[in-house]
């Protein structure tokens, strides 16, 4: 085991840190709201080769390995970027595993193509609550027995997306309305096999994204209870305060480390990755939340307000995981991963 | 950054298991859980004429020569058996600052006895009045001639009833703030005026020792005069590096195991059952986080890194989350969870133990509270929320 960063992995993160500081202040996040996303943030995206940077050189993309990808993304989740970055990554990442999907690279890394997936089956022809669906102009989706793209093109957002908590460009996307492009990707077993793939990396970076708002969220709270006073001292140093958030950090830290693992996991250690990135994802959800509130209760009143930006990583903390259905079903997921012989993505026993 | 699992010790790993096969009484592990006891005397005289006592040491102190890297595979194999070896661990501990620290003369006497075997050491720090806060040790010693005569009392000096001698935290001067006048005495433990008494425990026995008068050559005294909490420090940073490796657990796939094994009245087994699952996946997720924590803690010392407030993590978490699932687990298996002993199925008897153990591993080496605290002003930078040590002992 060696923990130590690479000369590159370290210019990676350093590069996406700067860009995300820069381009994704959380003023330009709050006036994206609520919709939830920035066009000219996606182009300035798209234009530092993120999007594509984990398809092989061959089709276009920068061949970045899986921890690569996790660097960059938990610096998109650090500042809240309003873009769909992890979406759009797995989407990528499965059209250049299946040789129908080649064809729409060129136009992601060009910027005239913004992709997302359907992390769950369609039902009746219909993504439910697809993430990205009000902005997106290409999906992979599962539609019964086939792994499909359907793309479609006009103005945005193509759709209304509900009112919802995280402020997020979620939309449902009908796989079979008019005017929309069709492509099957696979069918069967190779379908299952490839969404499978989708939601596994999918879950990886949401992973890392939620680090990147956990580590933020708890300097935000540090930050906060080394200035604020109350009885005429620091609250940062009454002991209940400093327990507490000694206790998110350590969890932090270990579910950094965890997603790390998984990260590497993906390219070295095929036979653990999936459930790694599954423990990676739910450790990761539950660390971001309960950061997120320890950090807004030692705000006090002033957590509760809109005006201040704890508020901002609660909602997503929060509703972020929540795009793949229910955690209690991600656990018996994992279960499944880690203690049946031959585990299906469905949480049911085989 | 890569996270391959290399045995270091692979080569040795078929010899320390024959050598385990050869030399431990499986009996001797239920002997332990039974009276509460750390150390089995049989196996550490097997282990010093072996030589894998003193591999670690030069020559000159004592080393045996022996091939460090079978005598760690043999140690780890050791602990898989169950086997607990308490008693020689502390002595480890011991001897180690007194490799760093002590006098040529130290290191040419008591390694070479500990090394044979004929030298064990007891850790005697923590006191009736004071636990989390060591400093405030009221154990006097007083300097007559080259002699020091000690009087006081120290709690939870484990494993003393089979040592030789204890590594004695004492009070050399009452005059200066309290982290400034202590000295670390070695004690034979067979000194007139050392009694010694059983503390029984939810888990492993322990004692507390009494010294009345007990005289010890100053020539005893490890460290410099009135440096004796340097001398500890150095001793508590090898603990919680010994105990890094102690930190990791996999009661999921244990549970798993054990769930599979148990019929269901309709049908199945209990892995099959949804409460189960969500149980042992969630204690899965923590097994894996405390072995990161563990693992960054062994990487930082491999590449000469000093762990601070990283080893306080890995302890925090890995005890906490520890001691939570041992009761989760109890609660999974529910009426038959409360039999011990023989009644008790391997599974059950396994948790028993372990939870009862489990519950001093949030107290001792560091409490939660105080790792908590290392944590919040180390790493986080809040302000240092104990009193300050400016207060002398006595006040």
């Amino acid at each position: 085991m060696d923990l130590a960063w690479t000369q590159e992995q370290e210019s990676v993160r350093e590069a996406f840190a700067d860009f995300f500081a820069k381009e994704a202040p959380l003023t330009r996040l709050r006036a994206a709201e609520p919709l939830g996303f920035d066009s000219d943030l996606w182009h300035s995206a798209v234009q530092t080769g993120a999007i594509t940077m984990g398809v092989p050189e061959s089709l276009g993309g920068g061949d970045a390995s899986s921890l690569d990808l996790v660097l960059v993304t938990r610096e998109f989740g650090r500042h809240l970027a309003p873009i769909p970055y992890v979406e759009a990554t797995a989407a990528v990442d499965v059209l250049a595993a299946a040789e129908a999907g080649h064809r729409f690279i060129a136009g992601i890394a060009e910027g005239q193509i913004l992709p997302t997936v359907a992390l769950r089956p369609a039902i009746g022809g219909v993504a439910r609550l697809a993430p990205a669906g009000a902005v997106a102009d290409l999906i992979v989706a599962l539609d019964g027995s086939e792994l499909v793209v359907v793309t479609r093109s006009g103005s945005k957002p193509y759709a209304a997306s509900p009112r919802n908590l995280a402020d997020s460009p979620i939309a449902d996307w009908d796989l079979r309305a008019d005017s929309q492009e069709r492509v099957v990707l696979a069918a069967g077993a190779e379908a299952q096999r490839l969404h499978g793939r989708v939601v596994s990396l999918w879950r990886l970076l949401t992973g890392a994204a939620l680090t990147g708002l956990a580590a933020q969220a708890l300097d935000i709270g540090v930050n906060y209870v080394k200035n604020r006073q109350a009885f005429g001292v620091t609250i940062g140093s009454f002991q209940t305060i400093q327990h507490r958030l000694a206790d998110v950090t350590t969890a932090g830290d270990g579910t950094e480390l965890l997603v790390y693992k998984a990260g590497w996991a993906r390219d070295e250690d095929p036979v653990h990755a999936d459930a790694l990135a599954t423990m990676a994802f739910l450790a990761a959800a539950d660390i971001a939340f309960r950061t997120c509130r320890e950090a807004l209760q030692f705000h006090g009143g002033y957590g509760y307000t809109l005006e201040y930006d704890i508020q901002l990583y609660w909602r997503r903390a929060k509703a972020w995981p929540l795009a793949i259905g229910s955690s209690p079903r991600e656990y018996q997921i994992l279960a499944a991963q880690l203690w049946d012989k031959t585990a299906s993505d469905d949480g049911t026993e085989a | 950054m890569e996270f391959k699992q290399v045995d270091a010790y692979r080569d040795y790993r078929a010899a320390a298991k024959a050598w385990v096969a050869a030399n431990v009484d499986p009996q001797w592990r239920r002997e332990q859980e039974l009276t509460g006891s750390a150390h089995t005397w049989e196996l550490h005289r097997r282990l010093a004429a072996d030589g894998f006592l003193g591999a670690a040491w030069p020559k000159e102190y004592g080393g045996s020569g022996v091939d460090q890297g079978l005598a760690v595979a043999v140690f780890q194999e050791i602990s898989k058996a169950g086997m607990l070896l308490d008693a020689w661990s502390s002595t480890l501990m011991v001897l180690s600052t007194v490799l760093q620290v002590g006098t040529e003369q130290q290191k040419r006497t008591w390694l070479p006895a500990a090394a044979r075997g004929e030298m064990l050491v007891a850790l005697g720090y923590t006191e009736p009045g004071s636990g989390s806060d060591a400093a405030a040790a009221k154990t006097r010693a007083i300097k007559d001639g080259d002699e020091w005569v000690i009087n006081g009392s120290k709690m939870f000096t484990s494993n003393a009833e089979v040592c030789t001698h204890v590594f004695l935290l004492c009070r050399t001067n009452p005059d200066v703030p309290k982290h400034h006048g202590l000295s670390m005495l070695i004690v034979p433990l067979d000194s007139p005026g050392v009694e010694i008494r059983a503390v029984h425990t939810l888990g492993k026995i322990t004692t507390a020792t009494f010294y009345t008068d007990v005289r010890v050559a100053d020539a005893n005294r490890v460290g410099d005069l009135d440096g004796g909490w340097g001398v500890i420090r150095t001793a508590l940073m090898l603990e919680r590096g010994i105990l890094s490796e102690a930190y990791t657990g996999s009661w999921a796939d244990q549970g798993a195991q054990w769930a599979r094994g148990v019929r269901r009245p309709e049908g199945g087994t209990l892995l099959g059952d949804l409460v189960v699952r969500d149980h042992l996946a969630r204690i899965a997720i923590e097994n894996e986080i405390s072995g990161l924590l563990a693992a960054r803690v062994a990487w930082m010392v491999q590449t000469g890194g000093m762990p601070g407030d990283e080893a306080a993590a890995s302890k925090l978490y890995s005890t906490e989350t520890g001691q939570r699932q041992l009761s989760s687990l109890r609660d999974l298996i529910g009426e038959e969870s409360v039999l011990q002993g023989d009644d008790a199925s391997d599974f059950v008897r396994a948790v028993d133990i372990a939870h009862r153990r489990s519950i001093v591993s949030t107290i001792g080496a560091g409490s939660s509270e105080v790792m908590r605290e290392v944590i919040a002003e180390r790493r986080l930078g809040l302000p240092r929320n104990r009193p300050g040590g400016g207060k002398k002992a006595t006040a």
